[in-house]
């Protein structure tokens, strides 16, 4: 009954500075560790550009919640993930696996990379124009229009 | 060989702008269900009447439903509730899934609005919510007679929405 008026009374007060701790004290150093680590992980969809640790939404409270009460009970990081994929699926984490799916994702910005290297490299080697030497006839010209400008 | 210089940049160029036409026109906010096509998740929530007894998938079985979360706090509820109750006119079984609300606000919000739903459970704490992967009401879960879930309507139920998405389900299930 105490832990129910407790979290009904956290749940209300679930603002900014209770949204990392909802039950202060139930996980030991290891698990409270974890549970950071994952709040930080998961995407709120509501709000969808700030993680579960950051968002305020009621959503946001709920998750936090399961998570810690998942890791309360004893649950390795990837049942937590999972518990929450197969509800909302894997847009909600930030860290996506690398699957055959999500390959383009990963790999995607190395291979742009990649790419623009290879341009440059090509552009670099390129045998540039002969530098043909400045026109020495107009430098005097040039440097009488320059004065009159300043003047 | 000029010509490949120039060609690439503008195929590069098409291809973006290709793939923002694409992208920009998703809704980042539909974000569809990983349960679409699983069997509805298992919960047990007391009805709002009979008071004291409680709904469970298994009760759902036998024949396509609409499982409809909503609450009386919801905007977009009393959007798509025009819609519920002309549906549930023309037989289609809808049951609402209260979510986040107190069965006193509920019930006053049905007596307003008119009452579609063939049951309603109350969803307390949000609990059924989660399990189900709500994250905004008012969703829409189309079940087959098999209860697997065929659909979801994230936001309102469109008269678009039901036309194209949810009615040849109801139809094809029957």
């Amino acid at each position: 009954m105490r832990t129910l008026i407790l979290a009904a009374l956290l749940f209300v007060f679930a603002g900014g500075a209770f949204a990392l701790t909802p039950q202060e004290g139930a996980l030991d150093p290891e698990q409270e560790a974890r549970y950071r680590t994952l709040i930080h992980e998961l995407r709120c969809l509501v709000c969808q550009n700030q993680t579960i640790a950051d968002s305020n939404a009621d959503l946001a409270a709920d998750l936090r919640r399961e998570v810690h009460t998942h890791i309360a009970a004893g649950a390795t990081d990837d049942e937590v993930r999972r518990y929450v994929t197969d509800r909302y699926g894997e847009f909600v984490l930030y860290k996506p696996p690398m699957t055959a799916r999500t390959a383009v994702l990963w790999i995607g910005p190395f291979l742009l990379v990649a790419l623009g290297v290879l341009i440059a490299l090509r552009m670099l080697r390129r045998p540039r124009a002969v530098a043909t030497p400045a026109p020495t006839a107009d430098t005097e010209r040039l440097r009488r229009l320059l004065d009159e400008e300043e003047r | 060989m000029r010509y490949v210089r120039y060609t690439v940049p503008v195929v590069i160029l098409l291809l973006l702008i290709f793939l923002f036409y694409r992208g920009l026109a998703l809704d980042p906010r539909e974000v569809p269900s990983p349960l679409v096509g699983k069997a509805a998740p298992a919960f047990e929530l007391p009805l709002l009447e009979p008071e004291g007894q409680s709904l469970t998938p298994k009760a759902l079985g036998g024949r396509p439903v609409l499982v409809n979360f909503f609450a009386s706090w919801c905007a977009g509820c009393q959007v798509e509730h025009p819609l519920l109750m002309e549906l549930s006119k023309q037989g289609v079984e809808i049951i609402g899934m209260d979510y986040k609300d107190e069965p006193a606000d509920v019930r006053r919000w049905l007596q307003r609005h008119g009452n579609p739903y063939r049951q309603v459970a109350i969803d307390r704490v949000g609990q059924a919510g989660l399990d189900w992967g709500v994250y905004g009401v008012p969703e829409t879960y189309v079940l087959g007679p098999d209860g697997t879930i065929l659909f979801k309507q994230i936001g309102p139920v469109t008269p678009q929405a039901w036309e194209r998405d949810i009615r040849p389900l109801l139809v094809g299930a029957r």
